[in-house]
């Protein structure tokens, strides 16, 4: 009567402490250049090696410039956190992709791509969207630097058990709705910290339906309920998406492999500390209007009013919309827009690109818009080429910029001007994410691509 | 960072607010150093300071009236990016507490790994807690790590708060996770063995 993430995590547990948290076992640690130069400070003076180096892989992703990645990197501030990253995995021998390498992009979507990211794996990255690789059928979810030291030392941290929730949504998503538009409309329902405590499993029809890019996608979001981590017990989507990957087993060891996997669902009579249902059929097309992704709203309806706020939600409220230049209770349709960015470990896979170029196709971008088209991975920039995508998207005026984390929190060049309208595919919209002062709206690559050839925020249907 | 822990009686810093999320905390383009000191600087960096980089004299950092190791917070404190940077910030400061009805997880991990306690009260404790603070802002709480209690000495009223007897005894003996698993070495190989 085990949860799938029972399964995994108790597959896990080194010890149990007493009256303390667990010890658990991680099988992958992933290194970007932000949340981890501390960290292997902290080994030097402690004066300890990496302990298992060959679980571990390195890549910047936050500070990458999204054009000429083939010259350094101008600001020297970036610069030296990425070459510390460089510099910290050959000294502790692990494997590093540095920019330019082709296997360099968003760790979020470059793990999974690469077969580095297996069902039945615990998966820690010093990064919040970590739960992205839960898609895959992982245990995966986001630490600290502190953390990321403790498994850089013993390949193990210490967490207390969070709780299970099982999120089930049936039915068929409508024209027009995408897994992003499920994660939108579900934070809306949940709040952003509805989940706090819990990590969630994903089920239902619509999930079962969902590509492993729409699965990824979902996955991503969990964090911004609040959820420890998000994960979808892995099928033949799963195993056909992993088969023939760069470091996904091969031969005997695939078999043996994919008949375990085939354990990792959870059992019929398993039990969740929560059970929610959502039905497909409630969802459309989602945009945010506020400062956390929690604040969304189908595009066709009206921001909240405040009649029904307490004083403390009041005055969040407020400022969030002072923040927006918004007003309680107007809609959205028809605002101009003054950037677009498709991208980031949320949408930045190849599926989004296409959902993109099936809208802008033999149609051109508005003159009052500045898009950023940036791929998650070296690996996607190539399939959008294979694909011929990046013609019908430069017919159409638009450019297609070099992997890396860009606008989603501009710690490079991208970043939005103060005041500034974004719609964005990303996955955050907090005050100054994507730049001091920008305006962030997230919503999904066909919402994206219908402002980019609308200059103002459009129902995609209209469009399709 | 490893300061021992044990019952801190201070003056509060407000804010009143739901869902601070770490890019509040400290923002993203504050992240690019490599050490773990001078976060502080930047703690609420964007509410702290105008747009011109001058002071914003409506924030509660700025305000001469309000001061102290403990801050007060609405619900859902720390939502967001797991950027530890935000811990380092609210320590660098010179928080030893943080109070609210609600953390996010992994901000709540990087206090306690930064020898920051955090505080889960109700929300009726937070909210008598603001009244406390508006009405005499020279008003302190006592925050009792050994007996597991915080109370607001204006009003008397005190709540006990949960915390793991594990990290609470790291804390009080200023000990972190890295010396207890690094101690622990011969059980993950053998884990390592058997799995």
């Amino acid at each position: 009567m085990n949860t799938l993430f029972d399964k995994i995590w108790d597959a896990h547990v080194v010890q149990q402490i007493n009256e303390g948290p667990t010890q658990l076992y991680i099988d992958r640690l992933y290194c970007h250049e932000v949340t981890s130069p501390q960290a292997f400070d902290g080994l030097r003076a402690r004066g300890l090696k990496c302990f298992r180096p060959g679980h571990i892989y390195c890549m910047p992703d936050h500070n990458t410039p999204t054009h000429d990645q083939d010259k350094p990197i101008q600001d020297p501030v970036s610069r030296k956190q990425v070459d510390a990253l460089a510099r910290n995995a050959a000294d502790f021998g692990i494997t590093h992709f540095g920019m330019m390498n082709p296997k360099n992009g968003i760790i979020h979507v470059v793990g999974p791509e690469r077969g580095l990211t297996l069902p039945g794996m615990t998966i820690v990255c010093g990064d919040s969207h970590t739960s992205t690789h839960g898609a895959m059928g992982a245990v995966a979810f986001g630490i600290g630097t502190s953390e990321v030291e403790m498994v850089l030392a013993s390949q193990c941290i210490l967490q207390t058990r969070p709780k299970t929730m099982r999120i089930t949504i049936d039915g068929k998503l409508g024209k027009g709705v995408t897994p992003k538009d499920v994660a939108l409309y579900m934070m809306s329902k949940m709040t952003t910290s509805g989940a706090t405590g819990y990590f969630v499993e994903y089920a239902g029809e619509v999930v079962r339906n969902m590509s492993m890019e729409g699965r990824l996608t979902l996955c991503n979001l969990s964090i911004e309920m609040g959820a420890r981590g998000g994960m979808v017990a892995p099928d033949e989507t799963t195993f056909e998406y992993i088969k023939g990957r760069e470091y996904a087993p091969k031969g005997e060891e695939w078999e043996k492999s994919v008949a375990y996997w085939k354990t990792l669902k959870s059992d019929d009579d398993a039990v969740f500390d929560k059970e929610v249902r959502y039905d497909a059929a409630d969802i459309e097309p989602m945009i945010t209007y506020g400062t956390n992704p929690g604040m969304g709203m189908g595009i066709t309806q009206s921001i909240p009013t405040t009649e029904a706020m307490s004083e403390v939600e009041k005055t969040s409220f407020e400022k969030s919309m002072h923040y927006m230049g918004f007003q309680p209770g107007e809609s959205l349709l028809g605002k101009k827009v003054d950037y677009v960015f498709l991208g980031a470990c949320t949408n930045g896979r190849i599926e989004d690109f296409r959902a993109f170029a099936s809208i802008v196709k033999g149609r051109h971008k508005a003159d009052n818009i500045v898009a950023w088209l940036v791929p998650g991975s070296w690996m996607v920039d190539a399939q959008i080429r294979e694909e011929g995508l990046d013609k019908v998207l430069a017919e159409a005026g638009f450019e297609i910029r070099q992997p890396g984390c860009s606008a989603c929190l501009a710690m490079n060049d991208d970043k939005i001007p103060a005041g500034k309208y974004s719609v964005s595919t990303s996955n955050r919209n907090f005050e100054g994410r994507q730049g001091p002062g920008a305006r962030t709206l997230l919503a999904s690559p066909l919402v994206a691509a219908a402002a980019a050839v609308t200059g103002v925020i459009t129902d995609p249907r209209d469009l399709l | 960072m490893k300061q021992k822990f044990n019952i801190i009686t201070s003056t509060c810093v407000p804010l009143p607010l739901e869902n601070v999320d770490t890019d509040q905390i400290i923002p993203a383009r504050f992240l690019k150093a490599t050490t773990r000191e001078g976060f502080g600087d930047n703690l609420f960096r964007d509410w702290r300071y105008n747009a011109d980089g001058s002071l914003n004299k409506d924030f509660v950092l700025n305000n001469p009236l309000y001061g102290g190791q403990v801050l007060v917070a609405g619900k859902n404190f720390g939502s967001g990016s797991s950027r530890e940077h935000a811990a380092w910030a609210i320590a660098d400061y010179g928080f030893r507490v943080v109070v609210s009805s609600f953390f996010a997880d992994i901000h709540k991990n990087n206090e306690l790994n930064n020898f920051v306690l955090p505080v889960v009260v109700s929300e009726e404790f937070l909210k008598e807690l603001f009244a406390s603070i508006e009405k005499d802002p020279k008003m302190e709480v006592e925050v009792d790590l050994p007996n597991q209690t915080i109370t607001n000495k204006a009003t008397g009223r005190s709540e006990h708060f949960e915390i793991n007897a594990y990290k609470k005894h790291c804390l009080i003996n200023g000990l972190d996770d890295i010396d207890f698993l690094v101690a622990n070495k011969d059980k993950i190989e053998a884990y390592e063995q058997h799995r």
